[in-house]
């Protein structure tokens, strides 16, 4: 196994291949567990989900069990789910709200800041035995926009320089409301038998959207008079946010709850929905509300995390479990204080694509297993991402992919990153924004 | 004594013991077996004839059984319209994970009306669908909550409400088809 040489990159043959035993061995995918999720930031979950005191949640991030808390301070807590006596789950719900953690083994209560606060007959321990010895454990972890990471290495950096480029388009997320964004009840978990590799490539794949997701924009323009051709015509790049971070930013092309009104919203839903976006421009200035408003965001935070700020506003993490499957979790976004027709066109919007029972994720999962039984039927030995390589790159183009993959190495071959922006904006680099063409057939007037 | 907590109300039978309601709980079976046939068929045109056009089909998420559309996020959330675009979806053959169609048998079971008003019946039942394709065998089980409807001597459903027992779609991947 030659670790250097898992990607084929040759700007000067406009060449960019990735050797398909990185998504189907199990010696690479031991490596990453050591080499990529021991050592970068991983999202954990949104500061959103844990508004009061005593609210936690829990989660597994990396095969590891890990809860959050708001403890009786209002502060945010991360622990390792592991009883520092003997070991068993503490918090063993999946949500809820407590002021004491009690471990069901022996006994042993925590409160939500982690420290040990009681055991049944603690005369059986001697002068020396030290409570503070014995609280919960934490991994690193920093919040950014209500964003909350953690790292299992204790060397890394910050988790605001880890997320380089990739901040400003959390801000643009989290700014579409004066009241923040929070996570709705309600999530999406499924399991894809298919490399984790393969979900960070199709969540910026913008080349796959009208071949896999045909019956979607058959059923928008039936319903609603969406101009597939027009779909063609958008305009958008992709980008490099450094650190193996990328995005496509795209024209819409369907309606946007934020602010973009489409004929499936409906005509009387047009002035409701210019009057946010006048609001976000009196808020943010014409750049950054329009880009808010009318521009669709596909991200990967890398390694696992996906931002889409598309129809709908979905935040999807994925844990590898093997080198042929993932377990995947997707939560919506919504402005904290979104209500009545509003938000029933948010949800709405986000059904008919987003999540297993939409019109549209199915078959990305599917195209997933399929990738990943192909794999198996050998013959090929690289996968091709050159898509753009020699020209300005456009949203369906494969810069972004490429930038995932460039990180992947570097942290798999354990040598030092070189950034590589192509002919793409760099970090920070604000786009030239026109407004997005709406997507509606010409009227018959 | 009686365990406090219990909600005596749900289980309720809704039904006397009469002859009558011995023909309703048969009209009521006969029409959840249509449709667990035409579906385990693939026959998707006649499935829709089975709902009023004011129908709701809802799935909520797994962790989240007792979601509501309004404010949760949920699986699936159909209107009629919505409901008619699934079954384009799933008749053409770009619905990938669907094509070639799942071998899909439906079991429902435990059917029980819960209440009776004018020309409306509350209804609920057990169900268990099991999925086969490219290999594997999926079973999605759960319960269905019904508001079923007297139109012109026909019974309809105007309402399905599909709650999945699953922790998770973990072997599934999906809810590609009408559970």
């Amino acid at each position: 196994m030659d670790l250097e040489n898992l990607v084929y990159d040759r700007p000067d043959l406009g060449k960019f291949q990735v050797h398909r035993s990185s998504m189907t061995s199990p010696d690479i995918y031991e490596l990453e567990r050591r080499r990529i999720f021991d050592r970068c930031w991983l999202y954990l979950g949104h500061e959103s989900e844990v508004p009061n005191p005593g609210d936690y949640a829990r989660r597994v991030v990396a095969e590891r069990a890990l809860f959050f808390a708001r403890d009786r301070h209002g502060e945010l807590r991360v622990f390792h789910n592991t009883c520092p006596h003997r070991g068993a789950l503490i918090c063993r719900t999946d949500h809820g709200n407590a002021q004491v953690l009690q471990c069901f083994y022996h006994a042993w209560s925590f409160n939500t800041s982690g420290e040990l606060i009681g055991m049944p007959d603690i005369e059986g321990y001697g002068p020396d035995f030290d409570r503070a010895d014995f609280s919960l454990r934490s991994p690193r972890y920093e919040s950014y926009q209500g964003f909350i990471f953690v790292c299992f290495d204790p060397d890394g950096g910050s988790l605001r320089d880890y997320l380089a480029g990739a901040a400003e388009y959390l801000d643009l997320v989290a700014d579409q409301a004066p009241e923040g964004m929070k996570v709705i009840p309600g999530s999406n978990r499924y399991t894809i038998k298919a490399n984790w590799k393969l979900l960070a490539e199709n969540s910026i794949d913008g080349y796959h959207a009208l071949p896999t997701h045909q019956t979607y924009f058959d059923y928008m323009a039936s319903e609603a008079g969406s101009d597939i051709p027009a779909i063609n015509r958008r305009h958008g790049f992709g980008r490099a946010l450094g650190n193996g971070h990328g995005v496509m930013e795209n024209d819409a092309i369907y309606g946007r709850p934020i602010a973009m009104w489409h004929p499936y919203f409906g005509e009387e839903a047009r002035e409701e929905i210019n009057g946010i976006k006048d609001e976000l421009i009196g808020r943010h200035g014409h750049t950054k509300a329009l880009r808010m408003c009318e521009k669709s965001r596909n991200m990967v935070i890398f390694p696992n995390l996906v931002i889409n700020d598309i129809m709908a506003v979905t935040i999807r993490v994925f844990q590898p479990t093997g080198p042929d499957s993932m377990d995947v979790t997707a939560w919506q976004m919504v402005p904290a204080g979104e209500t009545g027709s509003r938000l029933n066109r948010r949800l709405d919007s986000f059904l008919t694509f987003l999540g297993p029972g939409g019109f549209a994720t199915p078959d990305d999962t599917e195209a997933l297993e399929s990738c990943q039984q192909g794999f198996r039927s050998g013959g090929v030995e690289w996968s091709d991402l050159s898509r753009g390589f020699h020209r300005d790159p456009r949203g369906n183009d494969e810069l972004q992919m490429r930038s995932f993959w460039r990180r992947w190495q570097s942290l798999v071959a354990e040598r030092p990153h070189v950034e590589q922006f192509e002919r793409g904006l760099t970090p920070g680099e604000i786009p030239n924004v026109q407004p997005s063409p709406e997507l509606t057939v010409a009227a018959d007037d | 004594m009686v365990a406090q907590n219990i909600p005596v109300e749900p289980y309720a039978t809704g039904l006397p013991a009469t002859a009558e309601s011995l023909l309703l709980q048969h009209e009521v079976e006969q029409l959840l077996y249509l449709e667990a046939r035409l579906l385990d068929d693939w026959n998707l045109d006649a499935w829709l004839t089975l709902y009023t056009p004011d129908a709701r089909y809802i799935v909520p998420t797994t962790d989240l059984p007792e979601g509501d559309p309004a404010s949760d996020l949920v699986f699936i959330d159909d209107d009629y319209r919505r409901m008619q675009g699934r079954v384009v979806r799933l008749q053409s053959r770009h619905a990938h994970r669907e094509y070639p169609w799942s071998r899909t048998r439906r079991f429902i079971s435990n059917v029980m009306v819960t209440a009776q008003e004018g020309n409306e019946l509350d209804v609920t039942c057990s169900v268990a669908v099991w999925r086969y394709q490219a290999g594997e065998a999926s079973p999605y089980v759960g319960r269905y909550d019904l508001r079923l409807r007297h139109v012109d001597g026909d019974l309809r459903i105007c309402r399905k409400r599909a709650v999945l027992d699953l922790e998770e779609l973990s072997n599934h991947g999906a809810l590609s088809i009408i559970f």
